[in-house]
């Protein structure tokens, strides 16, 4: 799919390390996957050595867990509990610090900004979360000046997926497991029978110019059928899917189901699974002063639709039990985000399946929905 | 930082406080430093910072007319509401907006006006009722219905006292508990809905106060024949942004901070009737 029309070229098994080294010189801060408690988790990185290699995870509702893997891969392994969320919409942002003057206050400058970054392993459905977080922060009458610095001048290297996770389902999305567009740099690993290369497509002219200071070869034919099998195997051992064609209208449907309290007696309102979704977005605000008194701030925090205080109003939180907050969630993410968005809130990325203490699975969930396993509005 | 951050608070000064009820009270603000005039439609909310406490949103409550006076009318009820109750002339408040949708004053010139408002509800709908006053040749019948918990609750007693005077305008006043010297209504202000006259043909009705006190509301006027599209109700949600960023004001697929405040009640019809949404 779509390889001839880019420019595309082949590198050998040190590029990966080389890539980094080039954007580093390029000045770009280095963000990439790395080995942390157990998982592979995404921070900074200054060499090829710092990737873990050889790595392979296995996933399943309410489980993860990483794994060796002899053929010394780079991209073994799938998404994990981070998403770049955690730097183009962070978990904690300062929007402002006050300082009293008299009887009023006035606004402190912001300190300077990090240097531009580049994400390095971002795969097809990071890019669609990453392109679902553009149109909320990006996309409106006035941008969020947080995001805008930090995508602005992010430089993506995507990693396209040879092999799903255990609760991935991003071909029925369609958002993987090969990204067409949305990158810089996008790297296929090829590591069959003793051969271990990269097709690398050029995305953008300054991903070009990164390519230009790492040795590379054009890519031939072979090459890109290789490539181009590599997520053909990767699509074919996808063991979950969804099927969104109807869903927004099933879901609303059943507003008033029963079946989301079926769900919510195993739902711990725990929050893991918005904190570990790349497009969820909700954040609070804090506001607080010193000791004195005389300096305050502003946080930004990722919130989650899940805590009772999120609904808070006079006279008590709108979504009191859990069954109304994991409806809001599902609803949202699966209905009402087409709405607001134009698209779904969901990419497919299997993270929330994963990471869920009690192992609810949304597409099981889905599902139930829309086969009309779960009753319709009670009347 | 620049001036453009939507989350950043512009310091205005308190001009002047007033007490309304025990718990409620009105402060009339301007620019510090004299800064451009503030324009805002009937309707719209602002966010306002007491310094290092927090923001709440709060209806605008004054005539729209009078862009050189910033007017809120706040009741406490918690930490940031009770911090602007302590405000004194010549204290400083941060204020981001105007945010959110308007009344459709402009849009229904012609018909017969209905409001109707439920206890501190009657502060975002002062606006309108002045805009409709200011220009009062342009409309039908204009009634307002407004219902209190007591009569000590009862809100902007001198305007009330006004447009009442008003030859062409109809005020309702009523009260969940009377006192000794209450000669008024008593029970609640879904109760008067059949009692007012309009045309059901040619009105628009604007509603604001607790979420049931308006699905009551809505049920009575519906009953008289009032199309689901000329009734217009103010939501209050969870806010803590007021620019579509933050999520916490969602209802169904819409953001109050910026689909609303202000919604056609056929827009949130079957949302109103489903628990927890
Ligand atoms: C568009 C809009 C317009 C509004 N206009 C006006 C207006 O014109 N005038 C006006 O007076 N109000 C108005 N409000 C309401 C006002 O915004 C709230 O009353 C205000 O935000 C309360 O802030 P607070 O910090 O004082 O109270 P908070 O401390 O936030 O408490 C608010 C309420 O939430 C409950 N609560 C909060 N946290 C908890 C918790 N942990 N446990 C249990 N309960 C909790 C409390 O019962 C309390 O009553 C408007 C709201 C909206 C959305
Ligand atoms: S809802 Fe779940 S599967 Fe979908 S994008 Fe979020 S974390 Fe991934
Ligand atoms: S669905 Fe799972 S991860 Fe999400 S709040 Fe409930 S228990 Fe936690
Ligand atoms: S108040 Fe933040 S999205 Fe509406």
């Amino acid at each position: 799919m779509g390889f001839s029309e880019r420019e595309t070229l082949v590198v050998d098994a040190n590029a990966p390390g080389a890539i980094v080294s080039a954007l580093n010189r390029a000045g770009f801060e280095v963000i990439g996957p790395t080995v942390e408690s157990g998982s592979v988790v995404y921070g900074p990185i200054s060499t090829g050595e710092n990737l873990p290699r050889g790595f392979t995870d296995t996933q399943e509702p309410g489980h993860y867990r990483l794994n060796p893997h002899a053929d010394g891969s780079y991209f073994g392994y799938v998404v994990g509990p981070h998403s770049w969320k955690r730097y183009l919409h962070p978990p904690a942002v300062r929007l402002f610090a006050a300082r009293r003057e008299g009887k009023g206050f006035a606004l402190e400058a912001q300190p300077q900004e990090a240097p531009p970054r580049a994400f390095f392993g971002v795969r097809p459905c990071e890019l669609a979360a990453i392109a679902r977080q553009d149109r909320i922060f990006l996309g409106g009458a006035q941008p969020d000046p947080t995001y805008r610095t930090n995508r602005e001048g992010a430089f993506l290297v995507a990693v396209q997926c040879g092999r799903a996770g255990g609760t991935c389902f991003c071909a029925s999305m369609g958002t993987g497991p090969r990204a067409a567009a949305g990158f810089d740099l996008a790297l296929t690993e090829l590591s069959d029978g003793g051969r271990h290369e990269f097709v690398v497509e050029i995305g953008s002219p300054r991903g070009r110019d990164i390519l230009a200071k790492v040795p590379h070869r054009l890519a031939t034919e072979d090459d890109l059928n290789a490539a181009a099998a590599v997520t053909a195997r990767a699509q074919a051992g996808m063991g979950r899917s969804l099927e969104a064609e109807g869903l927004p209208k099933a879901l609303l449907a059943g507003l008033e189901s029963p079946r989301w309290e079926t769900t919510a007696a195993r739902c711990l309102s725990c929050a893991n699974c918005t904190m570990v979704c790349p497009t969820c977005f909700c954040t609070t605000v804090e506001d607080t002063t010193d000791l004195t008194g005389d300096h305050a701030e502003r946080w930004r925090r990722w919130d989650s639709c899940f805590t009772l205080d999120f609904s808070y109003i006079h006279g008590g939180a709108v979504r009191r039990t859990t069954a109304s907050r994991y409806r809001q969630w599902l609803t949202h993410k699966f209905a009402t985000w087409f709405e607001q968005f134009g698209e779904s809130g969901c990419v497919g990325c299997g993270r929330c399946i994963t990471w869920c203490p009690a192992g609810i699975d949304v597409t099981e969930e889905a599902r139930a929905f829309r086969t009309g396993s779960a009753p319709k509005e009670r009347t | 930082m620049t001036s453009l951050d939507p989350m950043a608070p512009v310091p205005f000064r308190v001009l002047r406080t007033d007490r309304e009820t025990a718990d409620t009270f009105t402060l009339e603000l301007a620019p510090d430093e004299g800064g451009p005039p503030f324009g805002f439609r009937p309707g719209q909310f602002n966010m306002l910072y007491v310094f290092g406490k927090g923001e709440a949103p709060i209806s605008i409550s004054g005539d729209p007319g009078r862009r050189d006076r910033l007017v809120h009318t706040t009741r406490v009820v918690g930490a940031v509401t009770a911090g602007m109750g302590a405000l004194k002339k010549g204290d400083v408040l941060g204020v981001r907006g105007p945010f959110g949708t308007a009344w459709p004053v402009d849009e229904t010139a012609g018909s017969d006006v209905i409001f109707i408002a439920g206890g501190i509800g009657l502060a975002p709908l002062r606006p309108a009722i002045l805009h409709v006053l200011a220009n009062r040749r342009r409309y039908g019948r204009v009634v307002l219905l407004y219902g209190a918990r007591t009569p000590e609750d009862v809100l902007y007693r001198r305007d009330l006292r006004r447009w009442r005077a008003e030859l062409d305008m109809d005020v309702y006043v009523t009260v969940d508990r009377a006192s000794r010297d209450w000669h008024g209504d008593v029970g609640v202000v879904t109760a008067l809905v059949p009692r007012i006259p309009f045309d059901r043909d040619n009105c628009v009705a604007m509603l604001c106060g607790p979420e049931v006190m308006m699905r009551f509301a809505v049920l009575e006027l519906l009953k008289r024949g009032i199309p689901a599209s000329m009734v217009h109700l103010s939501m209050e949600r969870n806010m803590k942004c007021a620019v579509g960023f933050c999520g916490h004001c969602q209802v169904g697929p819409h953001f109050v901070c910026k689909d609303g405040p202000v919604f056609r009640y056929d827009e949130l019809a079957r949302l109103l009737k489903i628990r927890e949404v």
